[in-house]
């Protein structure tokens, strides 16, 4: 099956404020069998919410084998990667080498 | 609980913690090797940084941590305690009691402050050198100690381990943990972190605003715990926060292995990724754990001491410690702070419920029936224990206060250059809180005039044969419903002379006036008497003495003061034990009520008509050879006799129970003229009225005797103390008023005053009461 592509722009905040929104729009990208690709350029906030929106999105798309993938990291989201720790995980090195 | 709150509960406490500091300064200097002591100071400070460190009060949490550092070098017997290390230490105290006092005024320092911080902060730098404790001082860490030695007591790392996980809910607290990770590295330098992720679902179960995320850090700073803390502070409720000192024992890594709620395996993994273990530490912790798991339970102590982990001397700190804490929270359970006006609320109450209760024993007394007699006499007993021991829940024991000046002799006496020492007797006498709370100011002065005054130098007192160290003396016990504060110094007493001729001088004293010596003592009382023009040992002892006396005053309290000239002056403070409700003696004047207070009453004798022509209206009596000066109520308070109204009932009439009719037919029988006449003067009156029996009521104040004539005695009363109003202040013989059982009103009568009045006069009196007798003979 050839790989159609999907992408989420998340807008403005991801945040707790409207975490369940993004969860929302992340679930369909994900259902849709499409490779899903999330634009975070446009981001300018981010907290733990956002985060862990982040990481069970990765493990939602590992469990059904969609591929999926960040790009675009704003500042505010490669701050808190590199704050925990996760800069690696989350695809920020190709961002960083790209920009 | 609010913040503000919990601010005024650290206020209170850390100023209980600085008296306590105090009182275990001036201890520990004279016994330096008291460990006990050192630890009661070193537990003040300690207490006081830890706590500020909640509240985020930087510049308290530096200074006592610099007080704290050079204090656990003393614990370590680094240091020795010495006379000038205990005087940078009351000085430290006093200037974290002006921090906190600033804080409670919400002001900031001000430079005046910071200077005196600053100069204290360099005086207890040259205590505490170069070498810094690690436990405490965190900015230099001994690295070299950190590289040499995983020691056996401790893992190698000089980083704090942070533990953190978060309840689900914090999200929706709309706390943030990343945002207080943020906030760590405002201080200091997070070198690991490892994410805890395994928790969050995959998205299609994710409650997005659930909180999954855990963090172990590796977190190097040169702040204290506290300041990590507070980093955490509005989530200790919704969080597991571990803090980890750097080189903390493998014993702490184990506890917090077993408490974290993951694997026991994985997170001792994770401390090895953080860098806080390594491998080979968490195997021996997790071979240790195993071991312990399936030893029968020994204590941990013993176990760690056997494996040699940690040396003894830890383990008895550590256990010194809990019982320490275990001590505390005892203390606590058997204390509760009590709002001061809820209590006076109570005592208000109470003094209600005194005179409902006499409204029924008057009742039940007017009926006569013995089933209600009987229960009204259990009710007023029982209120009357309820009233006695409302009051000592206001009443505290006067050492607090006199221990105060324990750091007042040794401050002063070195300021003086004097050898002064103070003795305190009577530290467990009991008086009102109020009381209390307003004698420290007059004491201070009059100790600080004993010393400074009073007690001569060195080479005079050997001069004058006396020990070369004087002594000021602190004593305090319970006189006749007073209790009595004295302050006595073996110094040279008042010079009579020089205080008479100095009041001479000002007009004070009419150069023909013989005065007593407790009249020329008085003078040092007097408003502006002493100026700083005055010579030698009497300047200075009138200062602010007019001061003092007006405080005590207020609280209807008298001074006096003994002197013994070359031999020390005693100056006794009298003040009403309680300053609510007493135990009445009630007096019936005519249609008047009145009440002593029974603590002064001594005793009642009657004044019969012989005795009373005998005195021959000098108001003296003979009372088994004793000249006893009386007053009559009747003419004092100029009581208009109730029955010269004809149809007056016959109630108010004595127990002899006179036939009203005969009584009253007497006063009829005058004309209009001898009834003015006999308004005019009571004596006459009396004189007129010879069936009728007087009482005199003996009472004491201050070891003065006086008599009161009345008509009737009463009984006792519980009087509940009514202070009179503004109008009725000046009023001369009564000091308040109280309601009787029936509503009526009676007069508390100022018995101190009375007597005072008697006995001034009693020499001038006296001579008259002579010369009266030898006109009788």
């Amino acid at each position: 099956m050839a790989q159609k592509t999907t992408t989420v722009v998340i807008e403005g905040e991801m945040t707790i404020a409207n975490v369940g929104l993004t969860r929302e729009q992340l679930l369909e990208a994900l259902g849709s069998g499409c490779s899903v690709e999330v634009d975070l350029s446009r981001v300018n906030e981010f907290d733990s919410a956002g985060l862990q929106l982040m990481i069970a999105a990765r493990r939602e798309a590992t469990l059904h084998e969609v591929p999926l993938h960040f790009f675009g990291h704003s500042s505010a989201v490669r701050n808190v990667l590199q704050l925990c720790a996760l800069s690696d995980q989350f695809d920020v090195a190709a961002v960083t080498a790209a920009t | 609980m609010n913040l503000d709150d919990a601010l005024q509960l650290f206020i209170i406490e850390a100023r209980e913690l600085l008296e306590e500091m105090e009182e275990a300064l001036l201890r520990v200097e004279q016994t330096p090797d008291d460990v006990e002591t050192i630890n009661a100071i070193f537990r003040a400070a300690h207490t006081i940084k830890g706590s500020a460190g909640l509240f985020g009060l930087d510049h308290i949490v530096a200074f006592t941590h610099i007080a704290e550092s050079v204090l656990v070098r003393v614990r370590n017997g680094e240091l020795k305690i010495d006379s000038p290390l205990v005087a940078t230490f009351l000085a430290v105290r006093d200037h974290i009691g002006s921090l906190i006092n600033l804080l409670e005024c919400g002001a900031e320092p001000d430079d005046k402050v910071r200077h005196v911080a600053q100069q204290l902060t360099e005086r207890l730098r040259a205590y505490v050198g170069n070498s810094l404790p690690a436990t405490i001082q965190t900015t230099a860490p001994p690295a070299v100690q950190a590289v040499e030695a995983p020691q056996e007591d401790g893992v190698g790392t000089d980083h704090w381990h942070l533990s953190l996980r978060f309840n689900a809910t914090v999200l929706q607290s709309g706390l943030d943990p990343l945002a207080m990770i943020g906030y760590l590295t405002s201080f200091g330098e997070i070198a690991q972190i490892v994410t805890l992720i395994e928790l969050v679902p995959p998205l299609s179960e994710l409650d997005p605003e659930a909180s999954y995320l855990g963090y172990e850090i590796r977190f190097r700073t040169d702040a204290d715990k506290a300041k990590i803390e507070s980093a955490f502070e509005f989530v200790r409720e919704d969080a597991q926060i571990s803090i980890l000192p750097p080189h903390s024992k493998i014993a702490d890594y184990l506890r917090l292995i077993d408490e974290m709620p993951d694997d026991d395996l994985k997170l001792g993994e994770i401390l090895v990724r953080c860098g806080t273990l390594t491998e080979s530490e968490l195997a021996a912790s997790l071979n240790r754990q195993a071991g312990n798991d399936t030893a029968p339970a020994p204590k941990i102590g013993e176990v760690l001491v056997d494996q040699k982990l940690v040396q003894p001397k830890v383990v008895e700190a550590a256990l010194d410690k809990q019982k320490q804490a275990k001590e505390r929270s005892g203390g606590e359970t058997g204390l509760i702070r009590v709002n001061a006006d809820k209590l006076d609320e109570h005592i208000n109450m109470i003094g209600e419920l005194i005179i409902a209760s006499a409204g029924v024993n008057l009742l039940a007394q007017q009926h006569g029936l013995p089933n209600l007699l009987e229960a009204a006499a259990r009710l007023s007993r029982l209120v009357e224990e309820v009233r006695d021991s409302a009051l000592t829940l206001r009443m505290v024991q006067i050492g607090a206060t006199f221990n105060r000046f324990n750091r007042v002799v040794r401050d002063v006496s070195a300021d003086l250059g004097k050898d002064i020492r103070l003795e305190i007797a009577g530290a467990e006498t009991e008086l009102d809180k109020t009381v209390v709370e307003k004698i420290g100011d007059p004491l201070t002065h009059l100790v600080r005039n004993s010393m400074d005054h009073g007690i001569e130098h060195a080479e005079l007192r050997v001069a004058r044969g006396k020990p070369a160290y004087g002594t000021v003396r602190l004593n305090a016990y319970h006189d006749s419903g007073s209790i009595v504060i004295e302050v006595s110094d073996d110094g040279g007493g008042l010079n009579r002379e020089r205080i008479l001729a100095k009041a001479r001088e000002r007009g004070l004293v009419k150069n023909d006036q013989h005065l007593s010596d407790q009249d020329i003592y008085n003078l040092i009382f007097e408003a502006g008497f002493s100026t700083a023009d005055q010579v030698s040992n009497l300047s200075g002892r009138g200062v602010g003495m007019d001061v003092v006396r007006k405080n005590i005053t207020a609280l209807r309290g008298a001074v006096e003061i003994e002197s013994n000239e070359g031999y020390g002056t005693t100056t006794r403070i009298r003040l009403p034990l309680t300053l609510a409700i007493i135990d009445g003696f009630l007096v019936g004047v005519s249609r008047a009520t009145y009440v002593v207070p029974l603590d002064m009453v001594v005793e009642c004798v009657e004044l019969t008509a012989d005795e009373s022509e005998a005195a021959h209206g000098s108001d003296y009596l003979n009372l088994r050879g004793e000249v006893l000066p009386y007053i009559r109520l009747r003419q004092l308070f100029n009581v208009q006799d109730g029955d010269s109204d004809v149809l007056a009932e016959s109630e108010d009439d004595d127990e002899l129970a006179l036939p009203a009719s005969a009584a009253s037919s007497g006063t009829a029988l005058l004309t209009a003229e001898g009834a003015a006449a006999l308004a005019a003067d009571p004596e006459l009156a009396f004189l007129l009225h010879p069936v009728k029996r007087e009482n005199v009521v003996v009472v004491q104040y201050a070891g003065h005797r006086a008599g009161l004539v009345v008509d009737r005695l009463m009984g006792e009363f519980q009087t509940v103390i009514r202070p009179l109003g503004t109008v009725f202040g000046g009023l001369d013989g009564i000091s308040g008023f109280t309601i009787l059982g029936d509503g009526n009103v009676a007069m508390i009568l100022d018995i101190p005053g009375l007597v005072r009045r008697l006995a001034r006069h009693e020499p001038g009196r006296r001579a008259q009461l002579a010369a009266a007798a030898a006109v009788s003979d």
